[in-house]
């Protein structure tokens, strides 16, 4: 077991000398083999891990970026961010708004896609890939596109809804600050549709076609297959899709620094976002390592819940 | 069957308009007018002119720019196939409770947004005097694609018969050769999917461009693109000819691989 190679052929003869000439091989291999690690391990610890640790060090300091000492002031930033920040708090509610508004959306949007879609015909595949192309294009270039759709003066939405008679509805979509942070959901959601399409295509397509005959043999009518078939099997895609979603829609960041930039008035800040600005434009690089702290927990949370389900949902046909 | 296809189709070509007309918008506003777009956004363009990419290859650095991202992505992407073949491989290589500690110490990097180490890489950055430099954004980078890298390499290679490394092994080849000669050729699929959303989330990158890179000379596209919006407002025309030049690359891959594209970006697109 502990000499996973030519141990088997040799465990019978337990020579000292076979076992010492082994002994360091098995040591020789391991040299090579750190070697093949250190130069990667190095560049992530110092580059991703590293700071992240430090991070969760500067959350506990009130730092200002300039200061030769860190001074530790313990949970204050975290106390002030939950009893004492209504823009974190507003944060928090816009990143809640915007995700489940993405979800609600793009997960029903995709899947009702991916089942229209689900054979492999050469018209479908098609389909797909125009749908798809949006998540190939950089946020910041989606963004510029639907600033200029959004526009209220000279933007395309409005001008055609002036044109087919419906101005009453006619908007600054990113201007009005109960409207902004849905019309940037919309542009996540003109994104990544196409994608979570995918991951459904792949989920039916895992599905074997037997159960179908089967369910189709003993009279289930097109809802009942879909409900007691396809549904319980799609339950991993699902999963993925949920996940997917929620943590790309907290990271919203380019988009929303490309269109709004978490304006009017906070009305499209959320905690990516928040945690920028509190750094780059005030400087409190402790309070702002708090809200990090805060974020990465969220993520962290999502990811492990997702994995849970996907272990305890473990299909077996 | 025919009475079910009718409202199909119509609801699958709405989508495609829904997803063609801003893009042709984009596409058709760069040869036009400031004003010619105002007054007709989804029109065709009165003659195809090249006035705005001209104007802007004058005007800005655009060359530069389109160069600087060719370089951080090239870079970034070689060594992040290169350190996370070597990690994964050796990953396996090594069994018991040492294998699963380095991969869940570099799994873990998966659940930390990017956002969240920002001040402390600022820092580090600069202190290492690499502001304003292509090599510290292509450090940074590396660190952040390493975590999704393992994770898609080493689940491939667990895969590989573990009796193909002991019969080279046997034949006298060393660690070097068996992950150059077996294990890299026959991990393609997995490097494939790896370089393909590397490529897409580096070139597209915002976040550490925005916060390392100041001067011209090693601005990238996106972090230029977003300063010609302050800079030009309403010159929409000109913007979007910064937009064409900036997706022109990934487009013309995604038309040629689209089945790696969608393969590989869906796997990585827990990041990005």
């Amino acid at each position: 077991m502990q000499l996973n190679n030519s141990a088997g052929t040799v465990k019978g003869k337990s020579s000292p000398f076979y076992s010492s000439k082994i002994r360091r091989k098995k040591l020789k291999v391991n040299w090579a083999l750190f070697m093949f690690v250190l130069p990667g391990f190095l560049v992530y610890s110092v580059f991703f891990a590293g700071p992240t640790i430090a991070a969760l060090v500067l959350s506990f300091t009130d730092w200002n970026g300039i200061a030769a000492e860190l001074n530790f002031i313990g949970f204050s930033n975290y106390i002030e961010l939950f009893t004492n920040d209504p823009i974190f708090y507003q944060s928090l509610t816009n990143n809640l708004k915007f995700t489940v508004s993405v979800l609600a959306f793009q997960t029903v949007l995709s899947l009702v896609f991916a089942i229209m879609l689900v054979k492999n015909t050469k018209a479908n595949v098609f389909y797909r890939s125009i749908f798809f192309f949006p998540t190939v294009v950089a946020s910041v270039s989606i963004a510029f596109t639907w600033n200029f759709m959004y526009d209220p003066n000279i933007g395309v939405i409005n001008n055609t809804l002036s044109a087919i008679g419906l101005e009453n509805l006619t908007q600054s979509w990113l201007g009005n600050p109960d409207i902004a942070i849905y019309s940037i959901a919309f542009i996540q959601f003109w994104m990544h549709t196409g994608q979570m399409l995918i991951i459904f295509v792949a989920g039916l397509h895992s599905i074997p076609k037997e159960l179908y005959e089967a369910a189709s043999i003993e009279g289930a009518g097109k809802w009942h297959t879909f409900r007691y078939v396809t549904w319980p099997l799609l339950a991993p895609s699902a999963t993925i899709v949920v996940a997917y979603t929620t943590i790309q829609s907290f990271k919203a960041f380019d988009l929303i620094i490309a269109t709004t930039n978490g304006g009017p008035s906070y009305a499209t800040e959320i905690l990516s976002l928040l945690l920028y600005h509190e750094a780059f434009n005030n400087f409190r690089f402790g309070y702002s390592s708090a809200i990090s702290v805060i974020f990465m927990i969220i993520i962290a949370v999502i990811t492990i819940v997702q994995f849970r389900i996907l272990k305890s949902n473990d299909v077996k046909y | 069957m025919k009475k079910k296809e009718f409202p199909r189709q119509l609801i699958l070509l709405f989508y495609t308009a829904v997803i063609l007309i801003p893009l042709s918008m984009v596409f058709l506003a760069t040869f036009k007018t400031t004003s010619q777009l105002f007054k007709d956004p989804l029109g065709l363009p009165e003659s195809f002119s090249l006035d705005n990419y001209y104007e802007l290859f004058v005007k800005e650095a655009m060359l530069q720019y389109f160069l600087n991202s060719i370089i951080v992505t090239a870079i970034t992407v070689f060594c992040v196939i290169l350190l996370a073949t070597l990690i994964s491989y050796s990953i396996i290589r090594i069994s018991g409770k040492m294998g699963i500690l380095l991969f869940g110490f570099f799994v873990a990097g998966m659940m930390v947004p990017t956002q969240v180490n920002m001040i402390p890489i600022y820092l580090l950055v600069t202190k290492l005097g690499m502001i304003d430099t292509l090599r510290g954004v292509i450090l940074v980078s590396i660190g952040f694609l390493i975590p999704i890298a393992v994770f898609i390499l080493t689940g491939f290679m667990k895969t590989l018969s573990k009796s193909l490394f002991e019969a080279a092994k046997m034949d006298g080849a060393n660690e070097w050769q068996i992950y150059s000669k077996i294990v890299l050729p026959l991990s393609l699929p997995a490097i494939a999917t790896v370089t393909i959303f590397s490529l897409v989330i580096v070139w597209n990158d915002l976040l550490y461009p925005l916060l390392l890179l100041k001067s011209d000379s090693v601005k990238t596209l996106p972090i230029a693109l977003l300063e010609f919006q302050g800079q030009y407002l309403t010159n929409y025309p000109l913007i979007f000819s910064g937009v064409i030049i900036a997706s022109l690359p990934m487009t013309i891959a995604y038309i040629f691989l689209q089945r790696y594209f969608i393969a590989g970006m869906t796997a990585g697109s827990v990041k990005g």
